[in-house]
């Protein structure tokens, strides 16, 4: 971490095209607060880091919870995550099951061919279906308000153009409430400041495949 | 029973046994429904048909898997003795472990116990490393969670008898007093909790069943 990190206030150490940055972006901006957003490359390994008074606060879900919980909304109560107990522990599972689903075989879209790359086509597109029907007919994962689910998933929006190309998915025809509800997101300011040109993304993600050394 | 808690667990499951210990730590009563993973019940491919796996908790007929989610929702239900601290960063800090713990350090300990030859030195080298960044949380407290167990020590409570037992059964110590003082203080004074004691599976009988298991490949 830099050495020149302010004692107050906000910073957000990210990478442009990490989708787990940008769930920090989107946390903030939502929160309408002040905060400086510093470039770094993080590589495969790291991910953003939220410093907030010179205190680092790592992991993207753990980041959207400090936030909501440091900043809660007009009523004192965290707002990106539910009242509700249980609702507030099917937002954490559907969270933790992006984690687990999305993530891995998202990268191994583009990362793999042959056998490999079908079966992360297979999970990377069951796990979405389920979540399209986990979405159901709510205008958001959260209900009628955007929430923490919403902006776990949606910051991989920009990669979904990425994972199209590379996986030969046509993820508009199989998942349109979905794509609906991406759109629908989009609308919001603090996502589409948060979310970066799909086409960049694309040209980052070859990039990284000749560092890689990946055919 | 409108409000009733069941646990759905296997008796040698570290994971399930998170649940277990942060329901007797607020001294919620609940009922064990035991799993056989090769034949699942209904009811567990019910409650939990995205992973079909335990831990579940069912809380007045509502289902809730995974465990940290599960840690959290008692935590947020039951509010004697609590498991997660009030300030955010530190809220934030026991997520942090608790992540460290699942991501990091499981499946290389696991590893490091089922392994061999060269393989195994590799992983019990990386192994080393994890618990060495596990310790450095452990600086000027007694538990993780501080004075009283947290949420950081019931994650970890694999670290025994769990761990333990692999160790012994693979012939090595990763967990030497001195490399890693804090840790080893940490196991004993944990292990001696009454809860725990009273929560944990016996010893003789993990011996039994991972004896019965095939090292991987």
């Amino acid at each position: 971490m830099g050495s020149d990190l302010p004692e107050k206030g906000l910073v957000l150490l990210s990478s442009w095209p990490s989708m787990f940055g940008i769930r920090g972006v989107i946390a903030l901006e939502e929160k309408g607060l002040e905060y400086e957003y510093r470039e770094e490359d993080l590589g495969n390994k790291k991910g953003p880091v939220l410093v907030h008074d010179g205190r680092p606060i790592c992991e993207s879900l753990i980041i959207l919870q400090y936030i909501d919980e440091t900043w809660p909304g007009a009523d004192g109560a965290p707002c990106f995550l539910p009242a509700d107990p249980f609702a507030r522990s099917q937002a954490r599972f559907w969270a933790d099951f992006i984690d687990k689903k999305i993530t891995d075989a998202g990268a191994n879209l583009w990362m793999t061919k042959g056998e490999a790359q079908a079966e992360a086509k297979k999970e990377f597109m069951e796990s979405l279906k389920l979540l399209e029907g986990e979405l159901g007919e709510k205008p958001y994962f959260g209900g009628e308000t955007f929430g923490f689910v919403d902006i776990a998933l949606v910051c991989f929006a920009s990669w979904f153009h990425t994972y199209d190309v590379s996986g030969s998915l046509n993820m508009e025809a199989e998942l349109p409430k979905l794509m609906a509800w991406v759109k629908r997101c989009q609308e919001r300011e603090s996502v589409s400041k948060a979310l970066p040109d799909p086409l960049k993304v694309y040209d980052f993600m070859l990039i990284l495949k000749k560092r890689y050394g990946i055919e | 029973m409108a409000d009733e808690v069941v646990v759905f667990r296997v008796w040698d499951s570290p994971f399930s046994y998170r649940v277990e210990l942060a329901l007797a730590l607020k001294g919620v009563n609940f009922r064990r429904a035991e799993e056989d993973l090769k034949n699942k019940s209904s009811e567990l491919l019910l409650y939990n048909p995205v992973h079909k796996k335990i831990p579940v908790l069912l809380h007045a007929g509502k289902p809730i898997a995974e465990s940290l989610v599960i840690l959290e929702y008692i935590d947020e239900t039951w509010k004697q003795n609590p498991i997660l601290p009030v300030d955010p960063y530190e809220r934030a800090n026991a997520r942090f472990w608790a992540t460290y713990v699942d991501d990091k350090c499981l499946e290389i300990l696991w590893r490091a116990c089922w392994t061999r030859g060269e393989e195994q030195q590799k992983c019990i080298s990386e192994a080393g490393e994890r618990l060495r960044t596990l310790e450095t949380a452990l600086e000027g407290k007694k538990f993780f969670g501080g004075d009283t167990i947290g949420f950081v020590d019931i994650v970890v409570s694999f670290l025994t008898p769990w761990m333990e037992v692999l160790q012994e059964m693979a012939r090595i110590r990763l967990l030497e007093e001195e490399n890693y003082p804090r840790l080893c203080r940490w196991v004993r004074d944990f292990s001696s909790c009454d809860v725990v004691k009273e929560t944990r599976p016996p010893r003789e009988k993990l011996v039994a069943f991972f004896a019965t298991l095939k090292p991987p490949n």
